[in-house]
């Protein structure tokens, strides 16, 4: 799925994510008033309305909370990889995100897998994070 | 039902349905708002209140300009095919604050013939959350999201795909019935199950249609509807909510906001789940369908699946559902709500004809917006 791959643009909420995401280090906003992790990047928490935030970096274990097995491209940047599988992984913080499941076969794919994080370099210094089943 | 709360639907109508070459969204738009306002009994000079959206940025004042509708009241809402069973309840607020008298709700959609509907999603600005942080994952929007609720409902619960597709052959045998219906040609579980899986667990035959057209509601006071052209239905009680945007956000993926909008709109009309004749739901994906059963209390958190069994909603069976075919099989231009109304309606007063509901007195009409983010619910009844 390398080329024209569809890439983020950050704004002045999100710039701070995807940098470090650019540099393989996943990470998530922890509220300093209520301690509440958030993803994604926003100003002020959705829990309590606090503008003051920390960076935490994630451990970057995981489960799988759902997945679907994509078997039309959602447009020709994807044709090649296809299928190809998009999930929704739980975090150990405890935050949700969307990504890719890779090195995984379309069968072997199961809701509570537990997954490891990993990065892609998708060029012009922009990177996007993946999962791949933990194996033993 | 709560105090003071008024409204009656006294018209409505759909445009030409399919692909509709040649026209406009905002002609579709016009066309089912003429044909709703003959229905009813009343002109354009009635209407003091107009519930558009999807008409350039200002949709129901596009809308105005273009019928030259000047409005007491105005509304472009947008919750995605919620919109416009919340615009019911917009609409009845309004009219029972006296803010206006006679609403038009209306809506139309060339992305048939515009070829607009793509499995990437309609475009957004590349800083909306959506293109930040699903798009380069090349998540299908809408279909990807509806596909990560089946797979997590079957996970939880067992759910599977053959009762998936007994609502999509159960709703082929009610557009049978239906002379506008896009899809009459029967088909069976297999078929549903052969067809190609275009995002697991759904196949092409979980999935709604893509086609043009429009629909159009007039609501005024039950007081003023008991003079008007057709027999009233009253609006009983409404609800809507919103639980999130993008699919990572969805608090938990086999709950939808109908779980909150259900129960409210079923109290403001002191009614019951079992008190409901028939029901009309947005089914956008056969998965819609099930979630929503579930949460509007119609049976319990994951026995969807065995409550649509052995085709319980189709034609003879004891739960009329989505009974002009639904978005799966008569039409889909996008915000299904409205044809849910239209229908609820049509069925309250006894228009059906081979595919009228027997006694229908009550009928529950939802919509869903966007990846099960937006949800209205509307309890409908003869007046």
């Amino acid at each position: 799925m390398a080329t024209h791959r569809p890439v983020p643009t950050p704004d002045h909420e999100s710039a701070e994510f995807w940098r470090r995401v650019a540099s393989h280090a996943l990470a998530f906003q922890r509220c300093l008033a209520c301690r509440a992790f958030r993803f994604y990047p926003r100003a002020l928490c959705p829990e309590c309305l606090s503008d003051r935030a920390e960076w935490v970096a994630a451990s970057g274990r995981g489960t799988v909370y759902s997945f679907t097995v994509c078997h039309r491209p959602a447009s020709e940047a994807f044709a090649a990889a296809t299928p190809y599988i998009v999930a929704l992984v739980d975090l150990a913080e405890g935050v949700r995100l969307l990504t890719n499941l890779v090195d995984c076969a379309p069968t072997e794919a199961r809701v509570g897998m537990p997954v490891t994080l990993d990065y892609d370099d998708v060029g012009d210094g922009v990177s996007l994070y993946k999962v791949s089943p933990v194996r033993p | 039902m709560s105090g003071g709360f008024d409204g009656a639907l006294v018209g409505v109508a759909e445009s030409d349905l399919g692909r509709v070459p040649g026209k406009t969204a905002i002609q579709l738009a016009a066309e089912a708002s003429a044909r709703a306002l003959a229905d009813a009994g009343l002109g354009k000079a009635d209407v003091d209140g107009l519930f558009t959206f999807g008409f350039g940025r200002m949709g129901s004042v596009q809308f105005g300009e273009y019928l030259k509708i000047r409005p007491r009241y105005s509304d472009s809402s947008f919750m995605g095919g919620a919109t416009p069973v919340a615009f019911v309840g917009h609409a009845a607020a309004a009219i029972s604050a006296g803010l206006c008298q006679v609403a038009l709700v209306c809506y139309g959609s060339t992305q048939a013939s515009d070829a607009a509907r793509r499995l990437g999603g309609a475009p957004e600005d590349a800083r909306q959350p959506s293109s930040q942080y699903e798009r380069p994952f090349g998540l299908p929007t809408p279909l990807g999201a509806y596909a990560l609720a089946a797979t997590r409902h079957m996970a939880v619960y067992g759910t599977t795909s053959e009762q998936l597709a007994e609502i999509a052959v159960a709703t082929r045998k009610w557009a049978a019935l239906n002379p506008v219906a896009m899809m009459r040609d029967p088909i069976t579980i297999e078929d549903v199950l052969a067809s190609p899986v275009i995002a697991s667990p759904l196949h092409r035959l979980d999935c709604c249609l893509v086609t043009d057209g429009g629909g159009a509601l007039v609501i005024t006071t039950r007081e003023r509807a008991r003079d008007l052209a057709k027999p009233p239905i009253a609006v009983l009680g409404v609800a809507e909510t919103h639980t999130h945007q993008i699919i990572s956000q969805m608090p938990d993926l086999t709950v939808t906001g109908a779980a909150l909008t259900g129960p409210r709109a079923l109290a403001m009309a002191g009614l019951r789940p079992g008190d409901v004749d028939v029901t009309e739901i947005y089914d956008s994906f056969t998965i819609t369908v099930l979630l929503t059963l579930e949460d509007l209390g119609f049976c319990k958190k994951g026995e969807g699946g065995a409550f649509v069994a052995k085709q319980r909603t189709a034609p003879g069976g004891d739960f009329p559902l989505n009974t002009q075919g639904g978005g799966l099989s008569y039409c889909h231009p996008g915000v299904f709500g409205i044809f849910t109304v239209i229908e609820g309606v049509r069925q309250l007063r006894g228009e059906c004809g081979p595919r009228q509901v027997a006694n229908a007195r009550v009928a529950l009409c939802h919509g869903t917006g966007g990846v099960l983010s937006a949800s209205g619910t509307a309890i409908l009844g003869r007046a």
